[in-house]
């Protein structure tokens, strides 16, 4: 882990722009600073307009203020909520079961990955399941886990996982298998075992790949959390918009 | 004087749903200690199969094979094999690929870090011995992966084309090296190869196989009346071209 994260590193490090430059060159820099500039400045331009937008036509009531809310009412509740404390404690707790599941769906389809790339056979027994499982729609699921285990915590974890997990362990493994097989050899050929192949080459090769694995998954975990938290909750996110749903305040009044 | 390698007979078949082909049949020759020898032949000959069953990568499933006088299972010590792409593995220092096989292997005693250091020395690459693969060129890439093969100490060395993946520059200049190398070192070798002129100029004996299924169809002896004998020299002599000629016949039959 430590070789591979230095060799991160220096890949930043090389990017380091010289000193002692020629004019032809700073202009070069200088315009490519200005391009960034431009798009950073346009991309906040888009925001307020947005904003502004959304407050004149709820004001003038273009739209309908009742459904659509205004931006300045969003932010005077979200102001509230805050001095409340109430707003930190949802947050909290849906955070918490987000990282929760998250932990849990990447530490177990990195084994489960691990476990496939060991067994190619199992692999290709268990690979229609992951397919129909993955496409499964996840809220499907719901009814039973509120069941099985209840209105809690449990349920919407279980739920979260059940929405990241298949789709991880997929990539994982296809990460894993679509590592260049003559690597492999190398390390046969150096007298190497499986497990040497899997240390050395396979899990190195991947880190990337599980890398962006991990972003998607994040956000997925939270869907999760919040699917779960609309039937199972108490607190939290999913639970203050079921709740602002059912009561027809789209803002906490 | 006992050859390092003899094969008696050697053949292999792959089976796939589709069939069964013979890939190799009734391969017998041997090779004697520092001996380097080239093999040439069409593409799909089997050239790869035959380094992989001595390399123990595939199992010997007919006829008969022994390094230094022993069965390939028993033989215990590593045979250096390299391949077509230097497979440096990019998250690792020059100093830590080449360090692969001997972590592999458990060898790493401080004589072969004395070994490596030297080799890095004598090959140019010490200065990089911290960088990561990606800062070399191509043809030091491919003096490290020699480097790490030879860390091993092997009796026996396969080259599967090991330098088609370069340009035809540092190619030249490449087996220049590694030939220079290999035969400081003394180290029997085995080299399959598509170019005619690249084995001609590094080998003892070129062998000449036919196409599917492939079989040892012709062999030369290659001498060479220049002094030093390198890869570089050898293309000068004036026999070089006789037995590019007669080898090319050979290889050529095998196409029409």
């Amino acid at each position: 882990m430590n070789t591979a994260k230095s060799y991160f590193k220096s890949k930043k490090k090389n990017q380091a722009i010289p000193t002692n430059i020629s004019p032809a060159q700073a202009a070069f820099l200088r315009k490519q600073r200005n391009t960034r500039l431009q798009i950073r400045g346009i991309q906040w331009l888009i925001f307020i307009v947005f904003l502004i937008l959304w407050e004149i036509t709820a004001h003038y009531e273009i739209i309908n203020s009742f459904i659509f809310c205004s931006p300045s009412v969003i932010a005077k509740c979200f102001w509230e909520m805050l001095q409340g404390g109430t707003l930190f404690k949802h947050i909290g707790i849906t955070l918490l079961e987000t990282i929760i599941s998250f932990a849990i769906v990447i530490l177990g389809s990195i084994f489960i990955a691990i476990l496939l790339w060991w067994n190619p056979k199992l692999s290709k027994i268990v690979e229609p399941y992951m397919v129909i499982l993955n496409s499964l729609p996840k809220s499907a699921l719901a009814p039973i886990l509120i069941v099985w285990l209840g209105a809690n915590y449990k349920t919407i974890i279980v739920c979260a996982i059940s929405v990241a997990v298949f789709g991880s362990i997929l990539n994982i493994y296809t990460g894993f298998v679509t590592v260049e097989s003559d690597k492999l050899k190398l390390i046969q050929t150096l007298g190497g075992t499986r497990l040497d192949c899997l240390r050395l080459v396979v899990i190195p090769a991947s880190l990337e790949n599980i890398l962006s694995v991990m972003k998607v998954n994040i956000g997925l975990c939270l869907v999760g959390v919040i699917i779960g938290e609309f039937l199972a909750a108490r607190a939290g996110l999913g639970y203050l918009i079921i709740y602002g749903s059912q009561v027809f305040t789209c803002v906490r009044k | 004087m006992q050859p390092i390698l003899e094969l008696c007979n050697v053949g292999y078949t792959y089976h796939t749903t589709a069939g069964e082909t013979v890939a190799l049949k009734d391969i017998s020759f041997s090779v004697n200690p520092g001996e380097f020898i080239s093999i040439v032949g069409p593409s799909g000959c089997g050239k790869s199969t035959l380094l992989n069953i001595i390399a123990g990568l595939l199992p010997l499933s007919q006829g008969e094979l022994l390094i230094n006088g022993m069965s390939r299972d028993d033989y215990k010590e590593p045979v250096g094999y390299m391949l077509q792409k230097d497979h440096l593995l990019e998250w690792r220092t020059i100093y830590r690929n080449i360090t692969l096989g001997l972590e592999i292997q458990k060898k790493l005693t401080e004589d072969a870090k004395r070994n490596i250091d030297s080799m890095l020395k004598t090959y140019g690459l010490d200065d990089f011995r911290n960088s990561y693969p990606r800062h070399l060129s191509g043809g030091m890439r491919q003096r490290a992966a020699l480097i790490r093969t030879l860390a091993l100490s092997p009796e026996l060395l396969l080259l599967d084309e090991p330098f088609s993946a370069l340009d035809y520059q540092t190619r030249l200049n490449v087996a220049d090296d590694i030939g220079n190398i290999i035969k400081q070192q003394g180290i029997s070798t085995i080299l399959v190869t598509h170019d005619l002129s690249e084995a001609i100029s590094m080998a003892d004996r070129v062998f000449v196989l036919s196409a599917r299924p492939g079989t040892l169809k012709a062999e030369f002896p290659i001498d060479l009346s220049v002094t030093p004998r390198t890869p570089r020299t050898s293309r000068n002599a004036p026999e070089f071209r006789n037995y590019f000629n007669a080898i090319w016949k050979e290889v050529d039959n095998e196409h029409s």
